[in-house]
């Protein structure tokens, strides 16, 4: 059966082929190297594969994507300069804010936000709040991501609990679908994740949100971030914006956006993660 | 012991049936029996195989998972082998658990019954058990059968040389098994049945085949003791094998029975034949002494003495009387051992011409055949009493118009006569006592006849044979006479 979307990528896929072949046969420059992490739904390779191609054709260059799963590992290689762009979350973009600057926001609703989603599972229906998890199981998805581990434990703090004595056991998923999993098998009692991971998995596999509901949500905070090293020229910082935020304005790019269940691209503000950083500081992790 | 004389007292009729019967259910029976009893053990242990293998992999990826905490890598790694399963076959591995060093679940496929943190020992009685196994040291994969559980424990260290960081504990259902081995055993059952549904008529046949004839001997020899029973048809069991003999044997020893019987009644027969004409002879001779005294006094006084008319009259009744009684005696006595002289054509010759007026008499011809050469060392007297006999009874038995037929041949020292005519045939009471005096006392005769001709004949030592019965609807009744020659006797006619 072709959907509609597997359509659009057919397309797309056709109206780069003529492109594409001659632009990577003459590619002198060195490789833009691209961190991705779960971040964003990063097991679409299908459509992270196509992204690639279509950033290559755009950008007339080479284009790496490096898949790492823990935030920890993208961290270091930012840290090493073995990155040139990376898409993390909040937490790793403040506590690497010497080594990297904001590139570009992702817009979902056509807003620049995303929120904490307190689950919890099917299987435990009478927790209602973040109190009841005294001494339950706890799942987290990275130690380095806000919603999926530093709103919690902001949370906690501002109830006046200790969020590493709170919780009769807590641990890491790596990833925000792993963690609606896992609360959704029953593993761990609740868990904190991305709600645009929430949304989209609700969207396109919603037999995997099933099986766990939302408790809570937490506030507006500024969407993952793409961030450039400091060290990446200017030129290329300003072509990949550019890249980024006209995706949105072209058939390949929004049919692509579409699949990555994003609306696009925006240049954002660094305020936008100021919040974000103030839980930081709370827990004085600034 | 009853029921156990029971069966064995029972018929062969049943008894050989039902003994194949049962070799062949208890052979069937042990047989599949010992297949299902090997193919449940085949399952179980390519289960436990399979446990173990997949135990040892598996406890080689969690280990580093365990050891750097990771709960949620080795939860993934717990279920992989779950997730792969069809869903057609019945799912034997249930539940996957890890255990910490201090047996706590630090997780299991199964959250919701093998909670994270939860003491595994304290869950269940089952769980206790087996934890109280896992707490003996050792390092090798073991398995564990709780009593009265329904489930297989296959517990594998997860361990790197000595370093132990927890335990894996595959549990697997026997329901499974149990399934598995239930719908082998039906299929065991089917072809069980299939070969029983062949075999048994196969052996009750049989069984009958065998028992049926050794039913029918076994009737006739109990039969034995009272009268000879029938022959047994050799159609009946017509084989080799000891039964085949044991019925050949019976009819031969039937047979030989039958001979002994017929030759024991021949010589009863002949005993009192023999015993009558002692006895005959005896009283002839006590009669025939004071009677020829009588016979002579009657003489003397006829011829010397005077009788009025009267007395003559009264004496010659006297003489009639003894005459009479002398000419029976006479007969009574024959005397074999009497002189003689050897029998030649000339004798048959007389006969022939001694018996033509009463065959004339009564329209019936006589056919002879004579093949004598000279003369024949048997006594004359004797042939030509029987055989004159045995003419006159033929002629009277003939109807009128009918034929009598005379042979008298000699070869290899024996003299044979026969003497063959028509009209009625000898009824079966009369053959039985053919030979006595007085027994056939006709109208005409004084019934001595026959029997004179048997004691000769059994005082020259020969035979006397009757055969008597219905040929193409004519009466026949034919008398043969078989007398051994003697040497030639020095008389002379």
């Amino acid at each position: 059966m072709i959907t509609r979307r597997t359509f659009i990528a057919g397309c797309a896929t056709l109206a780069l082929a003529p492109v594409l072949t001659p632009a990577r046969a003459s590619l002198p420059q060195r490789a833009l190297r691209i961190g991705m992490t779960p971040a964003f739904l990063n097991d679409q390779y299908r459509a992270l594969a196509d992204w690639r191609l279509y950033m290559e054709s755009k950008l007339k260059r080479r284009v790496e994507f490096l898949q790492r799963d823990s935030y920890r590992e993208t961290i270091d290689l930012l840290r090493l300069a073995q990155l040139d762009f990376a898409w993390i979350c909040d937490y790793p973009y403040l506590y690497l804010r010497d080594y990297v600057e904001l590139l570009a926001v992702p817009l979902y609703h056509d807003q620049p936000y995303y929120r904490a989603y307190l689950i919890s599972s099917g299987k435990y229906p009478q927790i209602r709040n973040m109190r009841q998890l005294r001494g339950k199981i706890f799942a987290y998805s990275d130690p380095y991501s806000s919603t999926g581990c530093l709103v919690p434990r902001y949370q906690l703090h501002m109830m006046g609990e200790d969020p590493n004595k709170f919780f009769g056991r807590t641990f890491y998923t790596y990833s925000h679908r792993k963690v609606i999993e896992a609360v959704g098998d029953g593993l761990a009692h609740a868990g904190s994740v991305d709600s645009i991971v929430w949304d989209a998995l609700d969207t396109i596999k919603p037999e995997i949100t099933m099986r766990a509901w939302l408790v809570s949500q937490s506030p507006d905070y500024g969407a993952p971030p793409l961030v450039v090293h400091r060290a990446v020229p200017r030129e290329d910082v300003i072509a990949m914006r550019e890249m980024l935020i006209t995706m949105r304005y072209d058939s390949q790019g929004k049919a692509l956006l579409k699949r990555l269940q994003l609306d696009g691209f925006t240049a954002g503000e660094r305020k936008l993660y100021d919040s974000v950083a103030g839980m930081m500081r709370a827990l004085g992790e600034y | 012991m009853r029921p156990m004389r029971f069966l064995f007292n029972l018929s062969f009729r049943y008894k050989a049936p039902l003994w194949g019967s049962l070799l062949i259910v208890s052979t069937a029976a042990i047989m599949s029996g010992t297949l299902l009893f090997r193919a449940y053990d085949d399952l179980k242990s390519g289960l436990l195989r399979n446990a173990e293998s997949q135990g040892r992999t598996l406890a080689t990826s969690l280990f580093p998972a365990i050891l750097h905490d990771q709960v949620w890598r080795a939860y993934e790694i717990l279920k992989s082998p779950l997730s792969g399963s069809s869903a057609a076959a019945p799912r034997q591995l249930e539940v996957l658990v890890i255990l910490d060093r201090e047996q706590k679940v630090y997780a299991a496929t199964t959250p919701g019954t093998l909670p994270m943190l939860a003491d595994f020992g304290r869950l269940s009685p089952e769980y206790a058990s087996v934890a109280e196994g896992i707490a003996r040291p050792g390092s090798e994969i073991r398995v564990f059968e709780p009593s009265g559980s329904t489930r297989l424990f296959v517990v594998t260290p997860i361990a790197d040389e000595d370093a132990r960081v927890g335990t894996l504990v595959q549990i697997y259902s026997k329901s499974g098994l149990r399934s598995r081995f239930l719908e082998s055993t039906l299929h065991a059952a089917l072809a069980t049945g299939l070969v029983l549904a062949v075999l048994l008529p196969i052996g009750w046949y049989w069984g009958q085949r065998t028992a049926v004839p050794l039913m029918r001997l076994t009737e006739r020899m109990e039969e034995l003791g009272r009268n000879l029973p029938d022959s047994i048809s050799p159609e009946l069991y017509d084989y080799e094998d000891e039964l085949g003999r044991l019925f050949r044997a019976y009819n031969r020893t039937l047979q030989q029975l039958r001979e002994k019987a017929a030759i024991e009644r021949e010589m009863v027969h002949s005993e009192r034949l023999a015993a009558i004409g002692r006895l005959a002879a005896g009283i002839a001779h006590e009669i025939n002494n004071p009677l020829l005294g009588m016979l002579t006094a009657l003489n003397t006084l006829r011829r010397h003495g005077e009788p009025d008319a009267r007395t003559a009259k009264t004496l010659s009744l006297l003489e009639r009387g003894l005459t009479q009684i002398k000419h029976t005696v006479a007969a009574l006595l024959v005397e074999a051992r009497a002189k003689s002289w050897d029998v030649s054509p000339g004798d048959i010759e007389d006969l022939r011409t001694l018996i033509s007026p009463k065959a004339h008499d009564k329209g019936v011809s006589v056919l002879w055949s004579v093949d004598l050469s000279g003369p024949v060392a048997v006594p004359a007297t004797h042939v030509r009493q029987l055989l004159i006999n045995l003419l006159l009874n033929a002629v009277h038995a003939s109807d009128a118009g009918g034929e009598v037929a005379v042979a008298v041949t000699e070869s290899g020292g024996v003299l044979s006569i026969e003497v063959i005519n028509g009209g009625q045939t000898l009824t079966e009471a009369q053959k039985k006592c053919l030979f006595e005096p007085f027994v056939n006392a006709g109208d005409t005769g004084h019934g001595l006849g026959l029997w004179v001709c048997y004691q000769i004949v059994n005082q020259l030592g020969g035979s006397i044979a009757v055969d008597s019965g219905t040929y193409d609807g004519h009466g026949l009744t034919k008398f043969n006479v078989r007398l051994p020659t003697g040497e030639a006797s020095a008389n002379d006619r």
